[in-house]
């Protein structure tokens, strides 16, 4: 299987503080890969400089056989943000048809992308009008909206109902299968199952890269939580 | 750049202007009001009020847009939309000329009205055409709005973004001859109200003023406040990063 995302040994400083300490993946095409870890493990920093938006002190990140930020992948590649990065003070719609205009594509694009994400019924509305999950959830519909082979999305399931957390998920799934990649971040375990395959990240480093079966089975335990817990102290001990 | 994203850019900043009608109110209205006090306290002062209102058709436009397109970009950073503008097909261009035609149309709207007042209701007077005015106003809402993209590089809150007013703006109002003659200051501050764009707007302004027709001193100081205005977006295209720390 050809991988749409290879990160090989990469160091980010943010400030003066080391956010990620030479990390190296990679994410198989195809797949719905998730990124899962505590608050402040280095996700959205991985994230970003999977974008290209992330200053890098070392290491490569190749994105569709491209260097990450290449004017190339600003077609290909879609970014949801972890706070939703959408216009407040435009209705659903019009922040659909404003990034679809970005990537030529037309209103009906939009408009289709807007009912993928369930926010048919409140395409008039403002987002700043919006509940949180539903901003999010318009977020999300932005970055779908030009098909990209590969979907970038930081923590897109917060804050949504259950249902809507299951429809989405089922959306995911639905795109991999048409050969979209796409790596999604969360720091809540239960959605780990959902996942192809998982990379687990604490402190800025690698602690686990994996099926979820394969990680079940390695660490003999059913649960994904303590599983990552067995991955935390046995990379404490490497360490120790 | 792209025509196409250029244009769709400013049809989304205007939209979200439209939404916005208490902004769009003031921006229409504030001008005009202010032109009205103007008016009287200038009310037995003879050519006093020709003078400075010609001047503050000017200066208003210029401020007021500076105001509002340091916190639209602001915004545009805090909010995370400008990253995320950073990874689509939208060059940096794009995003900065966008933002200096909705800016620029909505001063358009804002120095007609002002004109209007002024010319129709409050009787201002001048030699050249009363279009000239408005499109000296105009160069100088785009200037504006250029200064007010590249400073908002530097400013991290909307406290700071709003402290750029006195460091860029007020030093070329006291400057730019409304208060005291260009001609009667002190070589070193003529020197630095050279350098300033605002000068040549009000210049160019006094010229309209007093001359039936444009005069190249008029094109001149026209021509330097473009100018300025297309060097500042330059320049604020390089301020914007796709890559931040």
């Amino acid at each position: 299987m050809t991988s749409a995302i290879e990160v090989r040994d990469l160091v980010v400083d943010r400030g003066r503080r080391r956010v990620l300490h030479g990390i190296g993946c990679s994410v198989p095409a195809g797949s719905v890969v998730g990124l899962l870890g505590p608050s402040g493990s280095g996700k959205t920093t991985l994230i970003r400089a999977i974008v290209g938006v992330q200053i890098v002190k070392s290491g490569t990140v190749t994105v569709l056989g491209e260097p990450a930020g290449s004017a190339a992948l600003r077609r290909t590649v879609g970014y949801v943000t972890q706070a939703p990065s959408v216009y407040a003070d435009l209705t659903v719609r019009e922040n659909a048809r404003y990034f679809a205009s970005l990537y030529g594509l037309s209103a009906a694009a939009a408009d289709r992308a807007i009912a993928d994400v369930g926010l048919a019924d409140a395409a008039g509305q403002l987002v700043g009008n919006l509940s949180g999950g539903q901003r999010s959830r318009a977020s999300l519909g932005c970055a779908m909206i030009g098909k990209p082979r590969l979907l970038v999305l930081d923590e897109p399931t917060v804050g949504q109902d259950p249902v809507l957390r299951a429809d989405l998920w089922a959306k995911f799934h639905a795109l991999a299968a048409e050969g979209t990649t796409l790596l999604v971040s969360s720091h809540v375990m239960d959605e780990a199952g959902r996942c192809d395959r998982l990379l687990l990240i604490r402190e800025g480093r690698l602690i686990g890269d994996d099926s979820p079966a394969a990680i079940r089975a390695a660490t003999g335990t059913d649960d994904l939580e303590a599983a990552f817990l067995h991955l935390i102290r046995d990379s404490e001990q490497v360490a120790a | 750049m792209s025509l196409r994203i250029t244009f769709s850019t400013t049809g989304r900043i205007l939209r979200q202007l439209r939404h916005d009608r208490r902004t769009v109110g003031l921006l229409i209205a504030v001008p005009a009001l202010l032109l009205t006090l103007l008016y009287f306290m200038f009310d037995n002062a003879g050519s006093t009020f020709d003078r400075i209102a010609l001047v503050m058709l000017g200066v208003f436009p210029f401020v007021i847009m500076f105001l509002v397109t340091s916190i639209a970009m602001l915004r545009e950073r805090t909010t995370g939309t400008l990253e995320r503008l950073l990874t689509t097909p939208l060059g940096k261009l794009d995003l900065l000329f966008g933002y200096g035609l909705a800016f620029g149309l909505a001063a358009a709207v804002q120095a007609t009205v002002a004109v209007a007042a002024a010319f129709l209701l409050l009787g201002l007077d001048t030699a050249g055409n009363v279009g000239l005015v408005v499109l000296i106003a105009v160069v100088n809402a785009v200037l504006g709005v250029a200064l007010g993209l590249f400073c908002s590089a530097f400013a991290r809150t909307e406290f700071q973004a709003v402290q750029f007013l006195p460091v860029v703006v007020i030093p070329q109002l006291l400057l730019c001859g409304l208060f005291v003659p260009r001609a009667q200051m002190a070589g070193w501050l003529q020197a630095v109200a050279d350098v300033m764009p605002l000068s040549y707007a009000v210049e160019a302004l006094a010229q309209v003023g007093a001359h039936p027709d444009p005069t190249t001193t008029m094109w001149r100081g026209l021509t330097v406040v473009a100018g300025a205005a297309i060097i500042a977006l330059v320049l604020a295209a390089a301020t914007l990063r796709r890559r931040t720390p």
